[in-house]
């Protein structure tokens, strides 16, 4: 009996410690793959330089300036919207039919498919709106995608501000307001750049919605209303339309490349901070 | 006072924007799409194969079908390899190795769809072709595509409901004289399990949703596949892949298209949260 | 971190302000016309400096739509216009365009009759070997419905046939090219100018569909590449389609393989 349980003992580890090498494998095989292919496209000019002809040659460098301004109008619309509603749920209430309604509100949002958000954008903002492909378009969309992660993250950030920093601040006189914006937001602020970087992550990442609300010029833009290419989408037209296999690869690498950063730089920023509530 | 008490109502209506947001979005895509259903018929919308916009011709089943094959298709693949993943970090797995496997599958995570679909494209669906035959962008290469980009959701939830578990269930166990094993198999599994059944339903919302790797390498033919080598169109590409030539009725099928998928995806978020519910209650 | 913010905010409203009234030139449409605009627009701005063109893809249907609605300057299409849209905007066709039935170099087949390639495109012939080709199953690829290549291989080729839904559907020339070049069984449609050395053309009923059998009309399946705007183009509208019509636009659409307009129907 128990020597039969020893070896399924045996026999389970072994399949989970196979399972678990084919997932790493795979992840692995994947980042390597695309970067054994890119890291030789990289270079100064590369990202310095316009696209020539439609991106068969020449660099990336008005598709990384609208990948940086897409996400800046996407993070700058739902940031406010996302930390205020966070603060609304931690600081002004307690749990309540409104809280659970407006909680799950945002976990339905997050559940929405992409192309949705794209059909959604393309069609009130795009075309009924006037606003057509642009920047403007696109970061309303994507602003919408990216609101129930700062919410999420941002509530944890705030309840894990500690109690009695509250207390001091009221008991020295400090209003609601004033207790919120000099002692809350700043202590939980790193929580919530946490949550801000990681949908910065999700705006680089996304391609269905982006591409049918920001539309695919290739030009710098001018102003908010004119259309921008994300690197996704330009990774996308590249590769699918046989354009330029080696441009392709390169910016995939360019985009793997900075979601790494950018999962690096949440954690170590939520590190620090959990480090810092705890070693109060 | 008076100011504390604007300040209040003004992060009340801030709050409420995610709910605004989401009925906006409902509303929208319900009254482009209504249109539809009233002009084909709610059942001859939903259960004929035959797509054929340019003959008025709009039958969702075959994208339905698609939906519902890769989707098992993905989960078949996805849901045993994320579990085994996630039991062995949670309770197998050296505390050590555990915290650098996590942020690597979260890295996984933020790896674009898009990239995904390439790598399906130009290793997957080549090697499908010449030795299972087909034309390689099928019913399979798309289900193993949105296989691994589930990985990350449900290994990330079903370990938080593992660890949700009291630490004492397994001393307990082990204390009786079970094995590590029969302690997670008997005991910590049934503990955790509506949260596990929540992550497998969010991998399930995942990839119904995705969009642009589906595009990319299941071939998108319009028709009900009969095996898992044949190419399918979901109901997530049907959209995509029409959506910059449709007007009219076509587009108003498009959004119909949007309904279905939208209805599907909060039947699965309601039972998610239901589940998760659950498991706060315990 | 509040003077990062502030200097944001600041780049930002300027990126807004800055230029905002020079209206950038808007060009959407049709994906099939839309790299030989861009090669045109590169040319074009070689020229002047200072001309801003943005030209977008989205298909033959989103062009017309947003030249209607004014998304879109100017909007393009490889399509006929249907009768409503075609009382809303003006027209101008800026050169032709032959479809043409792409295989894999690997495949031995290189002419297909005209009866067979609708047979392929409807699924009544399913194998290479009812051709005389190796036993192996074909792999047609079609566009998606709305598209203009599609509708005019609809027009031309198959007539009153209709393409079957168990054709895999790509949604751009290009990513049709790419799995072509990839499967050595498929076979679809492209636009004769974007034929490159990694696919072949393939003869129908004996005619190879180079450019010279298109110049001489011996191959027949041919459509057009349009502009459909408004009425009133502005200034920096006009000078563009005027250096798209002049000789030096027109050449260049032909070194890229299409047909001057005026040479043919």
């Amino acid at each position: 009996m128990s020597i039969n349980q020893n070896i399924i003992e045996k026999i389970v580890k072994i399949f989970l410690w196979i399972f678990t090498i084919i997932t790493i494998f795979i992840l692995f095989y994947i980042v390597g793959f695309i970067l054994k292919n890119g890291i030789g496209g990289l270079s100064k000019e590369f990202f310095m330089e316009f696209p020539k002809s439609m991106g068969r040659e020449g660099g990336i460098f008005p598709i990384i300036i609208g990948t940086i301004l897409l996400t800046l109008a996407a993070v700058f619309i739902a940031g406010p919207l996302g930390i205020g509603t966070a603060v609304y749920l931690t600081e002004y209430t307690r749990e309540n039919r409104i809280t659970q309604m407006i909680r799950f509100g945002a976990d339905c949002l997050a559940g929405i498919p992409s192309i949705v958000f794209g059909l959604f954008g393309f069609v009130l903002f795009v075309i009924k709106l006037k606003m057509g492909w642009s920047i403007i378009s696109g970061g309303l969309t994507l602003s919408i995608m990216i609101l129930p992660t700062i919410i999420r993250t941002s509530e944890e950030a705030i309840k894990a501000v500690p109690k009695p920093l509250r207390e001091v601040s009221y008991s020295l006189g400090g209003t609601k307001w004033q207790t919120i914006v000099f002692i809350v937001i700043p202590q939980a602020l790193p929580g919530i750049l946490t949550g801000i970087i990681l949908s910065i992550g999700r705006c680089v990442g996304e391609t269905a919605a982006v591409i049918f609300t920001a539309g695919s010029s290739l030009r710098l833009p001018n102003s908010l209303f004119d259309s921008v290419r994300t690197m996704s989408v330009h990774f996308y037209i590249l590769s699918r339309e046989g354009i330029s296999l080696k441009n392709a690869y390169a910016t995939a690498s360019v985009l793997i490349i900075s979601i790494g950063m950018i999962n690096f730089l949440s954690y170590w920023i939520m590190h620090r901070f959990i480090r810092r509530i705890e070693g109060k | 006072m008076n100011r504390e008490k604007l300040i209040e109502k003004t992060f009340f209506l801030i709050a409420c924007s995610a709910l605004f947001l989401l009925a906006l979005i409902t509303v929208f895509i319900f009254k482009e799409g209504i249109g539809i259903f009233l002009k084909i018929g709610f059942a001859k919308f939903i259960f004929s194969p035959d797509w054929a916009p340019s003959q008025k011709q709009f039958g969702l089943f075959s994208m339905i079908m698609g939906s519902v094959w890769i989707t098992i298709g993905a989960l078949i693949i996805g849901v045993p390899l994320s579990l085994s993943v996630s039991i062995f970090l949670a309770e197998f797995c050296p505390k050590k190795i555990a915290r650098i496997l996590k942020p690597a599958i979260e890295l996984l995570a933020g790896i674009p769809s898009v990239v995904y679909g390439f790598i399906g494209v130009v290793i997957l669906a080549p090697l499908i072709r010449e030795y299972l035959g087909g034309p390689g962008l099928s019913v399979l290469a798309g289900s193993m595509v949105l296989a691994i980009m589930i990985l990350p959701t449900v290994i990330s939830i079903s370990l938080d409901a593992l660890h949700a578990v009291p630490k004492s269930y397994l001393e307990g166990s082990l204390a009786l004289g079970a094995t590590r094993w029969q302690s997670v198999y008997m005991v910590i599994i049934p503990a955790a399990r509506s949260g596990i059944i929540a992550s497998v339903i969010l991998g399930m919302g995942r990839a119904v949703g995705e969009t642009m790797a589906v595009i990319m390498v299941s071939g998108n033919a319009v028709r009900i596949p009969h095996s898992i080598l044949e190419p399918v169109r979901t109901l997530t590409s049907n959209i995509a892949l029409e959506l910059g030539y449709a007007t009219g009725m076509h587009r108003e099928a498009l959004f119909g298209t949007g309904m279905v998928l939208f209805v599907i995806i909060m039947i699965l978020n309601t039972a998610a949260y239901v589940f998760t519910k659950r498991k706060v209650r315990k | 971190m509040k003077k990062i913010f502030l200097l944001i905010c600041i780049i930002f409203i300027l990126s807004c302000n800055s230029n905002s009234r020079k209206k950038t030139l808007v060009i959407a449409g049709s994906t099939s016309v839309q790299p030989f605009v861009e090669g045109l627009e590169e040319m074009y701005i070689r020229k002047n400096k200072t001309a801003e063109i943005n030209i977008q893809g989205g298909g033959s249907s989103a062009g017309i739509q947003s030249a209607i609605s004014g998304t879109a300057n100017i909007g393009m299409s490889s399509r006929h216009l249907s009768l409503d849209e075609e009382k809303q905007l003006k027209i101008i066709p800026i050169a032709y365009d032959a479809v043409v039935v792409i295989l894999n170099p690997r495949n031995k087949i290189d002419n297909i009759s005209l009866e067979d390639i609708r047979k392929i495109f409807s699924r009544k012939i399913l194998n290479w070997k009812e051709l005389g080709g190796e036993d192996k199953e074909i792999n047609a690829i079609t566009r998606e419905d709305g598209s203009g290549t599609r509708g005019a291989f609809q027009e031309l080729v198959m007539k009153e046939t209709p393409i079957s839904n168990a054709c895999m559907v790509q949604d751009s020339n290009g990513s049709v090219r790419e799995i072509v070049k990839a499967d050595p069984w498929s076979i679809a449609y492209i636009s004769l100018g974007l034929v490159d050395k990694d696919v072949k053309a393939v003869k129908i009923d004996g005619i190879l569909p180079d450019r010279a059998a298109v110049k001489e009309k011996k191959y027949n399946f041919m459509r057009p590449f349009l502009f459909v705007h408004t009425g009133e183009l502005g200034k920096d509208a006009k000078d563009f389609v005027d250096f798209v019509l002049s000789n030096e636009g027109q050449n260049f659409l032909e070194k890229e393989g299409l047909i001057k307009v005026g040479t043919t129907p």
